[in-house]
C-alpha cells in the first residue's frame, strides 16, 4: 500500500499527542509500518504545533511535506488554514470550528479572518467541520476535544470500531475511559 | 515484541537492555525524555543533575566505579559538558560510557543551530547516527560495546527528527556486565607527565577505530545505480529514501565519526555523479573531498534549517507539488506565556519601570515578544547574570538603576550561580530576579535542586534560594508573589535603588503544575467595561476584544487576578458560585 498522511494541527495544550498516540497504536496493530513526528518545548507553549502521521508498508520519512496530507485532523479552524497547502489534491479535512486568537490578533496587530470553513469549501475542498468543544463538554470534558476528532477521523478509515476502542483503552487513564469513548461516539455520530 | 517508540525512548530502552546503571543527565529539547524514561527502569538508577557538566562528570565516575553508565544532553548541553569529555578521551573508561547528544536542526526549541559533529573530531571520540528509532535502540547497545572495545566514550548524535518521531521498534531483554574499579594513576590523573604518554593512545585508537568504521554493518552501501551515489545519515536518509526509494545508490552512514576513507571511495568509484545529503554544516562532505574525490553537497542543499523530501526532492531538481491556501493573511501563532503564568505579573513591573531587562534561557524567554517585549538579551544558560555584571560595570549609574538580570530557578542552579558569585565578588551593584516557579518549566517539568524532590518525584536534597543566595555575601535578598503587581512594584523600584548588589526572588510554582489549584475563571462585566485596553497590556491569551469590551476565555482563564489589578473600573468578576 502506497504511505498515507495524516497532519494533526492546533495550539499547543490543546492534546495533539495523545491523539498521535492513539492513532500511531491503532495503525500498527492493524500491521502497517508507522511513523509519528511530533515537536516539543518552546513550541508548546501556545504556538502553532503540527505532528505527523504516516502509514503503509513501508514508511521512510517521519514527516508530512506540502501537498502530501491525504487528511488534515485539525483542533483550530486558523490552523487549518495556516497548514492547508500540506494537503493533498482531494486529500479529507476533519476540523473544528473553535476559535483560538493568537497573540498578534489579541494585540490588535493582526485580524482573524473570516469565514474560512466557507472560503474552504468555495475552493471545492472536502472539510468536515463541527464544534467539538461542545461535543466534548457534552462527554463531560472541554479536554476531550481530542478524541471528538478522532471519533470523526475513524468515519474515513476502514478500520473495526473495536480496534479504536482497544487503542483508546490502551493510552487514556482508565478513570477516564467512559468519558473519552463518549466523545469518540459523539464525534463519530455527528451529523453535519 | 514490536512497539511504536518514540527515538528517544527507544535510546533508553537500549540504555536499560545493555544493562546501564547509572544516568546522570540534565533537560533540554530535544534530549529530555531520554532520561524520563530511563528512570522508567527500577534497575537503572536516574538523577537530573545541576547542569550537563556535572552530569558527565558524575557518569564518568560510575564508569570507573565499573558499571555502564549514561549522561543526554542537548546541543548546547555538550558545551557545557565538553570540558570533562575532552580530557575523557584521554583517560578512556572503565565499563562504557555512552553520551547522547541531541541536535536542533530548524531551532524548534533552541538558541542556535551548532552541529555537535565538530565536537566527535575535536575531542576525538566516536560517535554513531541513528536514523530512526530501531537504530536508536540498536545502536545504543552497540555504542557501549565499542565503549568497552575501545577503552573510550561514544557520543550518539540525535536530532529533532530521530528523538521526536515514533516508530517501530523490536526490544530484547537486558543484560547486566560488571567491572571493578583498580587504581591507575597514570591513566586516570591528567596531569601533563601523564597526559602526554595518553595522547598518543587517542591518536591510536582513532586510527584502530576507522579499522573499525569500514567493517561495521551499520555503514552500508546500498548499491541500485551506477548515475547517483548519495552519501547520507541520520534522518536525511529516510528523506534520500523517501524520494529516491531504490532509484539511487545509498551509502548510509551509521557511524559519522571516525569516517571510512576506503568505504567511501569504494561507493565513489561504482557511481558517475556523487552527492552528501547532510543536515548543518559539510562535516562528511568535506572529508570526501580531502580524500580527492568529486563530490557535490552543500552545492545544492543548504547548511541552514533541517531538511525534507519536498527540500532534497527540489535540490535534485525535481517537481514537487505546491498545495493549497486560502488567501486571506494568516496571522503568525507565536508561543506565548500561558494563561495564570507566574511569570507576566512580573514581566509587567519591569516594562511599566522601562527597565533593561537582560534575560536567560527559560519559559521567560517568551518576555521577549508583544505586548510584553520586555527582554533585551538571551544568550544561554546563566548569561543573565553575567552580562548584568559587565553592562554595569561600563555603564555605572546609567545602567544600575534600571537595569535587571532575570533567571529562573533551574537555570540559577545550572550556571548562575557563578554569574551571582561574581557580582558578589567584583562587586558590581546589580539586581537579579530570580524566577522561583519551583519548576524546570520549558522542557516539561523536571525537577531541580531547588524543589526538594527526585526525578522520581521522591522527596530529596532541597537548597534555599534565600540561604544560597545570602551566603555568597548579597545582603539585600526578597521574596515577592508575582501575582501581585504592588508588591512586584515596589521591590523592583526598591531594589533598583539600592547602591550594593540585590536578590530578588519572584516565587510562584509554574500554573501547569497538577498540584497547583486554580480559581475559578473571571469573567468581564460588560456594563463596567470601558473598552480602555489596560488588561490587554499584560498579553494574557485567555484575555481579547470582543465588540469593544475586554472578553475572558474559560476554558484558558485559571483566575490568577494579575488582569484585575490593571482594570480601573473593576469589571473583572469571579464566576465562582
Amino acid at each position: 500500500m502506497e504511505t498515507k498522511n495524516i497532519i494533526i494541527v492546533g495550539v499547543g495544550g490543546q492534546g495533539s499527542l495523545l491523539a498521535s498516540k492513539i492513532l500511531g497504536h491503532l495503525l500498527m496493530n492493524q500491521g502497517y509500518d508507522v511513523k509519528v513526528s511530533e515537536v516539543h518545548g518552546m513550541s508548546q507553549r501556545g504556538g502553532s504545533v503540527i505532528t505527523y502521521v504516516r502509514f503503509g508498508d513501508k514508511v521512510y520519512s517521519p514527516v508530512v511535506d506540502k501537498g502530501e496530507a491525504d487528511f488534515i485532523v485539525s483542533f483550530e479552524i486558523l490552523e487549518t488554514a495556516r497548514w492547508l497547502d500540506c494537503l493533498k489534491a482531494g486529500g479529507q479535512i476533519v476540523t473544528n470550528t473553535q476559535q483560538i486568537d493568537p497573540m498578534p490578533v489579541i494585540t490588535g496587530a493582526a485580524r482573524y479572518p473570516e469565514n474560512l470553513v466557507e472560503k474552504m469549501r468555495a475552493q471545492g475542498l472536502k472539510v468536515d467541520a463541527m464544534d467539538c468543544l461542545s461535543l466534548a463538554r457534552q462527554a463531560g470534558s472541554q479536554k476531550a476535544v481530542n478524541i471528538v476528532l478522532l471519533g470523526r477521523l475513524s468515519h474515513y478509515f476502514d478500520i473495526p470500531e473495536d480496534a479504536w476502542q482497544e487503542s483508546l483503552k490502551a493510552n487514556v487513564p482508565p478513570k477516564f475511559l467512559e468519558l473519552n469513548k463518549k466523545a469518540f461516539e459523539l464525534g463519530k455520530h455527528f451529523i453535519s | 515484541m514490536k512497539q511504536l517508540m518514540l527515538g528517544n525512548k527507544a535510546i533508553a530502552r537500549g540504555l536499560y537492555e545493555a544493562g546501564v546503571c547509572f544516568v546522570s543527565s540534565y533537560p533540554g529539547t530535544p534530549s529530555t525524555e531520554i532520561t524520563e524514561e530511563a528512570a522508567k527502569f527500577d534497575e537503572i538508577y536516574c538523577e537530573w543533575a545541576p547542569n550537563e557538566k556535572v552530569a558527565l562528570e558524575s557518569a564518568f565516575g560510575a564508569s570507573l566505579a565499573g558499571r555502564r553508565a549514561f549522561c543526554g544532553q542537548k546541543h548546547v548541553g555538550l558545551n557545557v559538558a565538553a570540558d570533562p569529555l575532552f580530557t575523557m578521551a584521554y583517560t578512556g573508561v572503565n565499563a562504557g560510557l555512552v553520551i547522547v547528544v541531541a541536535d536542533d536542526a530548524g531551532m524548534h526549541s533552541s538558541q542556535n543551530e551548532q552541529d555537535s559533529r565538530h565536537y566527535a573530531i575535536a575531542a576525538k571520540v566516536p560517535m554513531l547516527e541513528p536514523s530512526d528509532s530501531a537504530e536508536a535502540l540498536e545502536f545504543t547497545k552497540l555504542a557501549y560495546e565499542i565503549s568497552e572495545l575501545f577503552d573510550t566514550p561514544v557520543i550518539i548524535k540525535m536530532c529533532t527528527r530521530v528523538a521526536h518521531s515514533q516508530s517501530v521498534v523490536e526490544i530484547g531483554e537486558r543484560v547486566v556486565p560488571e567491572k571493578s574499579y583498580e587504581k591507575d594513576i597514570a591513566k586516570y590523573v591528567m596531569m601533563p607527565g601523564n597526559a602526554k604518554k595518553r595522547h598518543p593512545i587517542v591518536e591510536a585508537r582513532m586510527k584502530n577505530l576507522i579499522e573499525y568504521a569500514e567493517k561495521t554493518p551499520i555503514n552500508r552501501a546500498e548499491i541500485f545505480s551506477g548515475e547517483i551515489g548519495i552519501i547520507t545519515s541520520s534522518t536525511s536518509y529516510q528523506y534520500v529514501k523517501e524520494v529516491f526509494g531504490d532509484s539511487v545508490s545509498v551509502l548510509k552512514l551509521g557511524m559519522v565519526n571516525p569516517l571510512p576513507p576506503e568505504l567511501i571511495k569504494d561507493f565513489a568509484s561504482k557511481v558517475k555523479r556523487l552527492v552528501v545529503v547532510e543536515e548543518l554544516d559539510a562535516v562528511i562532505e568535506n572529508f570526501v573531498k580531502s580524500l580527492g574525490i568529486k563530490v557535490e553537497g552543500k552545492n545544492i542543499l543548504p547548511v541552514i534549517d533541517e531538511f525534507s523530501q519536498n527540500l532534497i526532492a527540489k535540490s535534485f531538481g525535481k517537481e514537487v507539488t505546491a498545495g493549497v491556501t486560502v488567501e486571506d493573511k494568516i496571522p503568525a501563532r507565536p508561543p506565548v506565556m500561558c494563561a495564570g503564568c507566574p511569570h507576566r505579573g512580573l514581566f509587567y513591573s519591569l516594562k511599566k519601570r522601562n527597565c533593561t531587562v537582560l534575560g536567560d534561557i527559560g519559559c521567560y524567554t517568551l518576555g521577549a515578544v508583544p505586548p510584553l517585549s520586555t527582554i533585551e538579551l538571551t544568550l544561554c544558560m546563566g548569561a543573565s547574570i553575567g552580562a548584568t555584571h559587565g553592562f554595569n560595570k561600563i555603564l555605572g549609574e546609567k545602567s544600575e538603576g534600571k537595569t535587571v538580570a532575570v533567571i529562573g530557578d533551574s537555570t540559577f542552579m545550572h550556571s548562575g550561580m557563578t554569574g551571582l558569585a561574581n557580582v558578589a565578588y567584583n562587586q558590581s551593584n546589580s539586581t537579579v530576579i530570580i524566577l522561583d516557579n519551583s519548576i524546570t518549566g520549558m522542557t516539561g517539568h523536571q525537577q531541580n535542586p531547588t524543589t526538594g524532590f527526585n526525578i522520581k518525584g521522591d522527596p530529596a536534597g532541597k537548597i534555599n534560594l534565600e540561604e544560597l543566595v545570602k551566603a555568597m555575601g548579597i545582603k539585600r535578598v526578597r521574596v515577592v508573589d508575582p501575582y501581585n503587581l504592588k508588591e512586584c512594584d515596589a521591590a523592583i523600584k526598591e531594589e533598583l535603588a539600592a547602591a550594593e548588589p540585590s536578590v530578588i526572588i519572584s516565587r510562584r510554582p509554574c500554573a501547569l503544575l497538577k498540584y497547583v489549584k486554580h480559581k475559578p475563571p473571571l469573567a468581564v462585566d460588560a456594563e463596567k467595561c470601558i473598552g480602555c485596553k489596560s488588561c490587554m497590556k499584560i498579553g494574557c491569551p485567555a484575555i481579547s476584544m470582543k465588540d469593544g469590551k475586554a472578553f475572558v476565555d474559560a476554558t484558558q482563564c485559571v483566575g490568577c487576578g494579575v488582569c484585575s489589578q490593571l482594570c480601573p473600573k473593576k469589571a473583572f468578576m469571579s464566576t465562582e458560585a
